[in-house]
């Protein structure tokens, strides 16, 4: 821990220097945040822990059917803001966001919004796997359980099997629904969770570095999924390697110290990046 | 740190350091392996002696002496009308007729002095088992029967060897007279040692071979079902409020310190706080099960708390999180998936809570449970004392016949500690899960 905070500061400060020494930059966000046809707008994010201001100013759009890929060095932000768009943060003690996040133009910060039914709206697919101790089948059900999604037993397991189809993990678990999710292997896990997450049809799927806890094949797989699933719901995926970003995504938000430096269609950041701060981390001067 | 040595003017492989030093460091962990060692055998050496001591003198109480005299179910004693009304049945002298078949086996026994010190062999329960025997056969009035009579605690002591017959009429508990003729009746096999079922079914008395530990045993049983009932439910609530929903400023502070606080608290506070609080002002009788209940209830409850907490904290909070971003409420989340991981970490300290609960003493005096009560408690309210307790009496009571009685109840009571670990244990095992 203290070492990345060391590396930390010692990154700010070699920022800080070359900053002095070349021209001051902006910080404000180069690139269009918006988009044609948006699902969730959002709009002067700030996020503070405590007395820390994580996140800065961040006005970002994710449109319908594509996928946004967050990417950034350690402690950016990235995941924070990617938590606020499920309220997430709201568990975290001293957390506090200020600005607009809208999904479907309704705004999810709004004081009598309830965060229970926002998060079957926008759901999440976390870093390290985390399917509940039960089983497969009950980890697939459990949401469509709570919110009342389905009328009878039949229906359950026609959703049960759909969201593992359309997760690609039916073919590997159809003879075994009643055994543990625990059992299964890294990349299953995370594909369960994904299913678990698909299966009480969301419009939005936050991914926070869904593929960092897993091997390449298993991160092809995913990568591969959701491509796939972009034709149907809008997607938020924070990762650290850039060529899943590149792969994986349509349009990429680099986030630095707080800050979205720049947003832009994928092919042009890695291509022909505007800011100098990201031609230095996507050309691997740092980060 | 390669650095600091260069600027040094011999150049030393770092291996030959390393070689230096390992034989003190291997030698430093062989002492400390040992110590852990010792401390161990200690321990376990000083449990040995204790169950070793306990054992030993406890053993015998699981027998009991018995003599067998021919009483004759004489009717002109019990039953002079021949009406076998079941009045006139329980009340016959049943005693006139142990006198009477004694003086059968010693006719030469004649002296009033000496007869009453051949009663004083028989216990004075006997009578009443004769009278059970003729309520539940009214046929057995006018025949003669060979029936095996409960003997007195020193007879019983003398036959387990307890008392020493080499030693001089004037420092023994039984004079040369009576041991006379209990060698008489042993040599004529009517002496018998026999299960001790008394000890298992009876309350206590004063008479020791009449004094058992079932009126304690259910009067631990029903305050231990009681605490578990307040304790429990009250316990695991405030863990998970305190732990999952409370916020977290100075006075979840506060409460947390003096939560920890309360299980330091010496027990027998409990007991005042009980007798000034529960029977002062809200008026429950004392010396009963529910007051008991109160009692060891708040004694136990930061106990349940702070395992239940701590069971709490150990479930990774990726299973809240994983639930939360399916649109679980918080309350879903806890009872869906945290609290069932937990579980078995809050059983654990519930029973362990629930074995301190058990084996208490020190609070249970102050509120009335010392009481000398003969009764089995037939419910929570009805007058009671706890296997603890009852150890505490008989270990203050001066017969000889009570300190083996003290030791098997210590038994018991250990065997049922035992237990409830045991269960902790394998709830832990069987209910742990991985992820």
């Amino acid at each position: 821990m203290s070492t990345t905070v060391d590396e930390m500061s010692r990154r700010t400060g070699a920022m800080s220097s070359a900053e002095l020494s070349g021209e001051r930059e902006s910080r404000a966000t180069v690139g269009d945040v918006t988009v044609a046809n948006p699902r969730m707008v959002c709009r002067d994010v700030d996020v503070w822990y405590g007395a820390k201001q994580a996140i800065k100013g961040v006005s970002l759009d994710i449109g319908k059917n594509e996928v946004v890929s967050m990417i950034g060095p350690s402690g950016c932000g990235k995941s924070t803001f990617l938590r606020c768009l499920n309220r997430m943060n709201d568990t975290i003690d001293g957390c506090r966001v200020t600005g607009s996040i809208q999904l479907d133009g309704q705004d999810i910060y709004d004081k009598g919004l309830d965060p229970v039914p926002l998060r079957a709206q926008v759901g999440m697919v976390f870093q390290k796997p985390n399917p509940f101790p039960k089983s497969i089948y009950e980890n697939v059900a459990y949401g469509a359980r709570i919110h009342g999604l389905t009328n009878n037993k039949a229906e359950l397991d026609e959703l049960v099997s759909a969201s593992l189809q359309k997760a690609g993990l039916w073919n590997e678990v159809k003879d075994r629904l009643d055994q543990p999710g625990t059992g299964l292997s890294g990349g299953q896990q995370q594909r369960l969770c994904i299913a678990r997450t698909i299966a009480v049809s969301p419009e939005v799927i936050l991914m926070d570095e869904p593929c960092s806890a897993l091997d390449p094949i298993a991160t092809a797989i995913i990568e591969e999924l959701i491509d796939e699933l972009r034709a149907n719901y809008s997607i938020a995926i924070v990762t650290h390697s850039m060529q899943q970003a590149a792969r994986v995504s349509q349009r990429t938000a680099y986030f630095h110290l707080g800050d979205l430096i720049e947003v832009g269609e994928t092919n042009q950041i890695f291509t022909n990046p505007k800011h100098r701060l990201t031609e230095d981390y996507i050309t691997g001067r740092f980060g | 740190m390669n650095n600091a040595r260069a600027a040094g003017a011999p150049p030393q492989r770092t291996i030959d350091i390393v070689n230096a030093s390992l034989k003190r460091r291997y030698a430093k962990e062989r002492r400390f392996r040992l110590l852990g060692l010792g401390a161990v055998v200690l321990g376990l050496l000083f449990v040995a002696l204790l169950f070793a001591d306990i054992v030993g003198k406890g053993y015998t109480a699981f027998q009991q002496t018995y003599i067998q005299l021919p009483v004759t179910f004489d009717a002109s004693v019990i039953d002079p009308e021949g009406a076998l009304d079941p009045e006139t049945l329980r009340r016959a002298n049943y005693a006139a007729l142990i006198r009477k078949a004694q003086r059968e086996v010693f006719p030469e026994v004649t002296a009033r002095r000496d007869t009453r010190a051949l009663g004083s062999m028989i216990s004075v329960g006997a009578s009443s088992h004769l009278r059970d025997m003729v309520l539940a056969d009214p046929d057995l009035i006018g025949t003669t029967k060979e029936v095996w009579l409960l003997a007195d605690d020193d007879i019983d002591m003398l036959v387990k060897g307890h008392i020493d017959r080499t030693l001089p009429e004037s420092e023994r508990r039984v004079k040369d007279q009576t041991l006379g003729w209990v060698e008489r009746l042993e040599s004529e096999g009517r002496i018998e040692k026999r299960f001790n079922t008394i000890f298992f079914t009876h309350g206590t008395s004063r008479e020791p071979e009449l004094a058992g530990i079932a009126g304690a045993l259910m009067g631990s049983f029903y305050t231990l079902a009681l605490t578990l009932l307040f304790s429990f439910p009250i316990g695991v609530g405030a863990a998970l409020y305190l732990e999952e929903f409370a916020p977290k400023n100075r006075w979840t502070d506060l409460i947390e310190v003096n939560i920890n606080n309360l299980a330091a608290v010496p027990s027998i506070v409990f007991g005042l706080l009980g007798l000034a609080v529960f029977i002062g002002i809200f008026g429950v009788p004392r010396s009963t099960p529910l007051i008991a209940a109160l009692v060891l209830s708040l004694m136990t409850l930061p106990t349940i708390i702070i395992a239940s907490r701590a069971a709490l904290k150990s479930v990774p909070p990726s299973i809240r999180e994983a639930a939360l971003g399916v649109g679980a409420s918080p309350l879903q989340t806890q009872l869906h998936h945290v609290l069932p991981l937990a579980m078995p970490g809050m059983l654990t300290g519930t029973i362990i809570g629930m074995a301190q609960a058990l084996g208490e003493t020190a609070p249970l005096l102050m509120i009335g449970m010392i009481a000398f009560i003969v009764d089995i408690p037939s419910g929570f309210t009805s007058p009671s004392t706890v296997l603890p307790v009852q150890i505490f009496l008989w270990a203050d009571s001066p017969e000889r016949a009570f300190v083996e009685r003290t030791s098997a109840a210590i038994m018991v009571l250990l065997a049922f500690l035992i237990l409830m670990n045991l269960t902790a244990v394998l709830l832990r095992r069987r209910f742990e899960r991985r992820w």
